[in-house]
């Protein structure tokens, strides 16, 4: 049985980093751990990157995590699990979405977005394993683009010594029940493609 | 016992509400906002976003005067505009428990500095209590308030960004009912305090010294019996006396010390800590920002062994800023958790994401506009989601230092003998906050000054809140809206032009105009929705057609994260076609009134 982790989620405004945060926050509580969790949101524009750490622990002190120390890094974007890459601890885990939303500094500078091959690889220097998800044509295919996030949690909730049912209830009770439906078949999926 | 996470913000409302509290006010700033947008949802209770934080403070010293409970919410800097009112109120003292919930900002993630706000209780002599997570920041709330009455105080309630924007559990009980006894009513006698004139505040000042020693005294025993104060006995090598978050990153790096951890930061119970520090070998102090308790400590003759010689003096503390502290005091000696590896990965480089307009937003056909004038007019910036004027591909903001200082700034640098024009850009938030006042300055010395207010109808970079402009309140109702026009007109500017904020030739018109006109100060007001407003009307999106695109990149000077280089060079000059990104394109059309070519056109025709 868990007894602490400290998990870094990221990834770009819009795609749903911080409601995955607060589940993962909450799946925690629920599994009768004492949870928190943490963001900075300033400015409200859109497409900026956005950074939750969330962390399990008999009796959580920080927060954040420490630099260096996280052990699951879960990027809802192919970048940002590069620029947040140090955060994990060696040997950790990166569950990276391959969807790849291009910053301005390369649409319009002249920086350049790494091709996907060498992302990985330098995933892979550091992380113990690497877990790539397509999330965006499976949220598609379960019905709804935005359930990105559950794909994620899914993805997630397979990795860990924990109870999926207890993270496909948090989800659950988070989306509106119209959504319901469309959120089991993304969670069945997403946990599909992680064992994969 | 179930528990629910609750972010500071979300805690402080729940607290303030269960403690009675019946009136808040407040002007939104980050990380303060979401405090009075939760605590409005709550029944029986009247909460409003006021034009300003001074405002704000003023509107609940009027209704603790009145004999209730108050609550005034700002961000660190909002104090400052609050704080003339604040000194003095300090000598008027409340009648209904008055907490001044003051949200600073280590790191500046949000914000124009990292000033330690415990310095205002310092300063103004009155109490300042700090959580360290969301069930302290309930319970606090509360605590604050009696202290406030008990010894007719205001108190600084100072959370951080990192408090206010975490969730940490809290106990999940149904809100209990209010435990508030209604103050009996206003009397007129017995008021003497209340109005601050020279005799009474040279009465007043030995009593408000005297307050401040029965508030310590009270600090050294009763804070520690209800647990606003605490101690947390480990080994007794080392000792360390913190607060805040702070107390968060000491109790894991140094899992086996005693910590006394201080809910209340001024004043401080000297004695308690005296005696602590007797009980341990090495006594230490882990705090944010400034020296504000090690300071003190060491003026008391109490020996403090490291504070601010390891632990930073600037920016944000982090679990491995106060390892790092501790090995440099030596009190540690792991390097780290764990070895890093000689790879990290970091071979790569990643493009930042620098912030940016949003696609749609009011405001870029103006910076576009000011870009191009940028030669000939010195531009003075204000706060707001405009303060990215300054970003590429604009580079258009000259001077950017508070709220509402553009206008003021305008005319100063007019007066300095400039022959440049001036251009002063506020947003209507902004213009209601503090851009009243300096405007009426500059009608009446004749400023020779362009005031562009542009006007999204919204309080947009804290989230949208509604403001006098819109005339919807806090709590949803109808208020009455004020139209600025008229407002400007009254007050005797003779050149007032509102322009449609996407229309890019009527901008550039309007504004050198503007720069042309010489009686006094010219406005023009950019109107145009924030694209998070029901009122932003998303239009069909746009293309660029390949076969026209010249690959000139003048698209790309609006700067829209819409806009793309293509992976399809010109054959002319080699460089790469734009394209739109249809997911994020909001049909506004700027764009396309800047294309040369009319390369781009509306997808549906």
């Amino acid at each position: 049985m868990i007894d602490q982790m400290n998990f870094l989620f990221v990834g770009v405004g819009g795609q749903g980093v911080l409601t995955a945060s607060d589940i993962a926050a909450q799946v925690g509580l629920d599994l009768g751990l004492d949870a928190k969790k943490s963001e900075v949101h300033g400015f409200a524009q859109r497409g900026g990157v956005v950074e939750s750490h969330i962390r399990w622990a008999p009796s959580v002190g920080s927060p954040t995590c420490e630099y260096g120390t996280v052990d699951v890094l879960m990027s809802f974007e192919l970048l940002e699990a590069a620029r947040w890459l140090d955060w994990l601890r060696p040997g950790g885990t990166v569950i990276v979405n391959r969807q790849q939303i291009t910053p301005m500094s390369a649409s319009v500078g002249n920086a350049v977005y790494p091709p996907e091959e060498e992302i990985l690889a330098a995933l892979r220097t550091r992380a113990g394993r690497v877990i790539v998800v397509d999330a965006l044509p499976l949220a598609e295919q379960a019905g709804n683009s935005r359930t990105v996030n559950t794909i994620m949690l899914a993805a997630l909730s397979t990795l860990l010594d924990t109870d999926p049912a207890v993270w496909e209830t948090a989800i659950l009770q988070r989306v509106p029940d119209k959504y319901n439906e469309v959120n089991r078949v993304a969670f069945r999926l997403g946990q599909e493609a992680a064992r994969a | 016992m179930t528990k629910i996470l609750l972010s500071g913000n979300e805690a402080i409302a729940l607290g303030a509400w269960e403690a009675g509290v019946q009136y808040a006010s407040a002007y939104p700033g980050t990380p303060s906002t979401e405090i009075l947008e939760n605590f409005a949802r709550y029944p029986g209770i009247r909460a409003e976003w006021a034009s300003n934080e001074k405002v704000a403070l003023d509107n609940v010293i009027g209704a603790s005067f009145g004999g209730a409970r108050v609550l005034a919410t700002m961000k660190h800097v909002g104090v400052n505009v609050a704080a003339d009112s604040l000194m003095s109120l300090s000598y008027t003292g409340v009648r209904g428990g008055l907490v001044l919930v003051s949200a600073d900002d280590p790191g500046a993630f949000s914000s124009q500095n990292e000033q330690d706000n415990r310095q205002y209780a310092r300063f103004g002599k009155f109490p300042c209590i700090e959580p360290a997570d969301s069930e302290e920041a309930r319970r606090f709330v509360g605590i604050a308030l009696e202290v406030s009455e008990g010894f007719e105080t205001p108190v600084i309630l100072r959370s951080t960004t990192r408090l206010s924007h975490s969730k940490s559990a809290v106990e999940a009980r149904v809100p209990e009912k209010r435990e508030f006894q209604p103050l009996p009513p206003f009397n007129r006698e017995g008021g003497a305090n209340r109005v601050i004139i020279p005799a009474v505040a040279r009465r007043r000042h030995p009593e408000i010294e005297q307050r401040l020693r029965d508030v310590a005294a009270w600090a050294e025993t009763t804070a520690f019996e209800i647990g606003l104060n605490s101690i947390f006995w480990g080994d007794g090598q080392l000792g360390i006396v913190t607060t805040g978050i702070a107390y968060q990153y000491a109790r894991e790096i140094f899992p086996n010390a005693s910590i006394l951890k201080l809910g209340m930061s001024y004043p401080l119970p000297l004695q308690a800590i005296r005696d602590f520090a007797a009980q341990v070998k090495t006594l230490i102090v882990v705090e944010e920002l400034d020296p504000f308790i090690e300071e003190q400590l060491k003026v008391a003759g109490i020996a403090v062994a490291h504070g601010k010689d390891c632990f930073p003096l600037c920016g944000e503390l982090t679990l491995e800023k106060v390892r790092q502290g501790a090995l440099k005091a030596g009190l540690l000696d792991v390097e780290a958790p764990e070895e890093l590896p000689e790879e990290t990965g970091m071979q790569l480089d990643v493009p930042s994401r620098p912030p940016a307009l949003c696609p749609g937003c009011p405001h870029r056909a103006f910076f576009y506009n000011m870009a191009r004038q940028k030669r000939k007019a010195i531009i003075a910036g204000d706060i707001g989601c405009y303060s990215m004027g300054v970003l590429e591909p604009f580079k258009a903001m000259d001077m950017l230092i508070s709220m509402g200082a553009s206008i003021g700034m305008a005319h100063g640098f007019k007066q300095a003998g400039g022959q440049e024009g001036v251009v002063a850009t506020i947003g209507d938030s902004t213009f209601f906050h503090s851009g009243l006042s300096p405007l009426a300055a500059a009608v009446y010395n004749k400023a020779q000054i362009t005031v562009a207010i542009l006007d999204n109808r919204i309080t947009a970079m804290t989230g949208q809140q509604h403001h006098p402009g819109t005339g919807i309140t806090l709590q949803g109702a109808q208020g009455h809206d004020i139209d600025i026009a008229p407002v400007v007109k009254a007050m005797g500017v003779t050149f007032v032009e509102e322009v449609n904020a996407w229309d890019v030739k009527a901008v550039g018109t309007a504004l050198k105009a503007a720069l042309a006109h010489e009686d006094g100060p010219a406005v023009i007001i950019v109107r145009g929705a924030c694209v998070f407003t029901p009122h932003f009307h998303l239009q069909p999106r746009m293309r660029v057609d390949p076969d026209k695109c010249v690959a000139c990149h003048a698209c790309l000077r609006v700067g829209c994260p819409a806009i793309l280089k293509s992976e399809v060079l010109y054959e002319k000059n080699n460089r790469a076609k734009t394209m739109i990104d249809p997911l994020l394109c909001t049909g506004c059309t700027v764009c396309m009134q800047v294309c040369p070519t009319q390369a781009i056109e509306r997808e549906s025709e």
